[in-house]
């Protein structure tokens, strides 16, 4: 049973939590003693390509054709089940990117394939084949097995690290018929933000809430984020008042992060809030209220003025790199 | 116009999840059951596409008789009638086979859902109904605007949006920023206990997942606390300590 791992791309290039997935599919490859096989569709160049055999892709299946250039997720779900069919893959790996989601699920169902969207650890084969994914937004784990011979896993990103296992890599050029039906979804425009780091696979958070009293006032985080490398974030309030972009809104009905760091300016720690950050590695929370809930869950705290606290922080930031 | 709407009964936001049966099942004592949020969203935005008589509204859940209360409340945001498929929502695959084939056999022009519960954050039925039904589904939008027959999606992406046009039956999983959520109004109330909620026996299909148990996040240590007046030591404790900057 050999691995398939589809890599998403974009602009021609991997991301980091792509590399992830390779990672991933190439831990539980070696741990069937099978080989891995990664899939990438779309117009990238083979020094890219050839990128997939640092972390453990032996061959690489590279479907070029112009008409799949743009992601149609019905198009692709054909390409890879077909991909996983031929290569004679029971399992396949993808990232569990905004992408990945609207795909997964149409692989699973091609496959007839029990479906494992936000996985955190390796599978446990021990008779079962199970694995642990995040369930209740952030709340709880499920350790969630498969029953079925064909089965997807799409990964969580932060959530297993990119792990160097060199081996020589083969590019194939795949060409598989193309259902126009498939094609169906008209991909108008994209529109892509390059200079700021995304939010759901950051490694750095800043994030602030309702203490920074007016959307005038996040400079200073935007600031910090910068000199940080981190990529911002709100709470739901701030979210709902259209002081920042929905997409920044984490917590239960916003999204769940995973980061390294996650500092929480102004937040008091709502449990909704909570469940979007439990994950985090290490939480930092300034809040002038010493009684803020966050504190509960925070690894470091400061009880202070925001407007006071962040500036200082800037500085010792830029003291730091000067 | 047709629009179907698929609901799921989710425990309400401030629930403190518990497990019981050894950690194998989830604890439902006490526990207050709402519409989930994301799929409010989607009924909004399906209400707001077929008012002044331009199309009717179902709703549908997978659920046993438990799930009704939850159902009535879809009614009353505006829903005209209600479907519900008689079985307990397994697992994705088999919630979305279940809406696939009642939308097999009942023409819609489009279903919308939202992005994902907040019990089990799948974001699978969605893509799965479409792919069960071989049409087209977009996931996690953020904008939706349909002028009869074409529509016209804005879905999220890392860093940004990708627009995507539509023409003919699809499926759309609604995020944030689709639709404000509609609060039901008093006529809503009162008429939600009368408008048809139909039940049918679902369908068989293999299992392909089950979860085997639950476990919840490992309880954090106790704060380090800075004093606000040295703020700045946060950052060395970050880099040396904590080691993550």
């Amino acid at each position: 049973m050999s691995v398939l791992v589809y890599v998403e791309q974009a602009d021609g290039k991997f991301k980091k939590s792509v590399f992830e997935a390779v990672s991933y599919a190439k831990a539980i490859a070696d741990q069937n003693n099978t080989s891995l096989t990664a899939i990438s569709i779309g117009n990238v160049e083979s020094n890219e390509l050839k990128e997939l055999g640092k972390y453990g892709a032996a061959k690489v299946l590279n479907v070029s054709s112009s008409q799949l250039t743009n992601f149609v997720n019905q198009a692709y779900a054909s390409i890879i089940a077909e991909a996983a069919t031929k290569e004679g893959a029971e399992l396949v790996v993808l990232s569990n990117s905004f992408s990945g989601k609207g795909l997964a699920p149409r692989i699973a169902v091609k496959l007839k394939a029990g479906l494992i969207d936000g996985a955190v650890e390796l599978p446990k084969i021990d008779g079962a084949f199970s694995v642990k994914k995040t369930a209740f937004s952030g709340k709880a784990f499920a350790i969630t097995e498969l029953t079925s011979v064909n089965k997807v896993i799409a990964l969580n990103p932060n959530a297993f690290g990119v792990k160097e296992a060199p081996v020589e890599t083969v590019i194939e050029d795949f060409s598989p018929e193309i259902k126009q039906g498939d094609l169906s979804a008209i991909i108008k425009e994209i529109v892509r933000a390059t200079n700021k780091v995304s939010l759901p696979d950051a490694e750095l958070v800043v994030s602030a809430g309702r203490g920074l009293k007016g959307p005038e006032n996040w400079g200073m985080i935007e600031e910090l984020a910068n000199l940080l490398g981190a990529a911002t974030a709100c709470s739901k309030p701030v979210s709902d008042s259209d002081w920042r972009p929905h997409s920044e809104h984490v917590g239960q009905t916003g999204i769940t992060i995973s980061p390294n760091l996650y500092i929480a300016i102004g937040i008091s720690g709502a449990i909704q809030h909570l469940a979007g950050v439990s994950s985090s590695k290490v939480i930092v929370v300034i809040n002038k209220d010493a009684e803020a809930p966050f504190f509960k869950v925070a690894d470091y705290g400061i009880v202070g003025d925001a407007f006071e606290v962040v500036p200082k922080l800037i500085e010792a930031l830029k003291a730091h790199k000067g | 116009m047709k629009i179907l709407v698929c609901i799921s009964n989710v425990p309400d936001t401030t629930t403190k999840i518990t497990f019981t049966n050894d950690n194998t099942q989830f604890n439902t004592s006490g526990v207050q059951f709402i519409v989930n949020p994301y799929d409010e969203i989607a009924l909004s935005k399906a209400i707001e596409l077929s008012e002044g008589g331009k199309g009717t509204v179902t709703v549908l859940n997978v659920g046993e008789s438990s799930t009704d209360p939850t159902i009535r409340k879809a009614l009353a945001i505006g829903a005209d009638d209600a479907v519900r498929i008689n079985a307990l929502p397994r697992d994705a695959y088999f919630t979305a086979f279940q809406i696939a084939q009642y939308a097999k056999t009942n023409d819609f022009d489009m279903i919308l859902c939202g992005r994902e519960s907040i019990d089990y954050n799948g974001s699978q039925v969605a893509a799965m109904v479409g792919e069960f039904l071989d049409i087209p589904s977009i996931s996690i939008v953020k904008k939706l605007e349909y002028d009869g027959t074409t529509a016209t999606l804005e879905r999220e992406i890392e860093g940004g949006k990708e627009v995507v046009s539509i023409t003919g039956k699809f499926i759309a999983s609604c995020s944030e920023g689709v639709a404000e959520p509609k609060i039901p109004n008093m006529r809503g109330i009162m008429s939600a206990r009368s408008k048809p909620l139909l039940v049918v026996e679902a369908q068989e299909i293999e299992a392909v997942s089950n979860i085997a148990s639950f476990e919840t996040p490992p309880p954090r240590g106790s704060v380090k606390l800075i004093p606000s007046d040295n703020a700045e030591d946060l950052i060395n404790l970050l880099h040396q300590e904590a080691k993550v900057i």
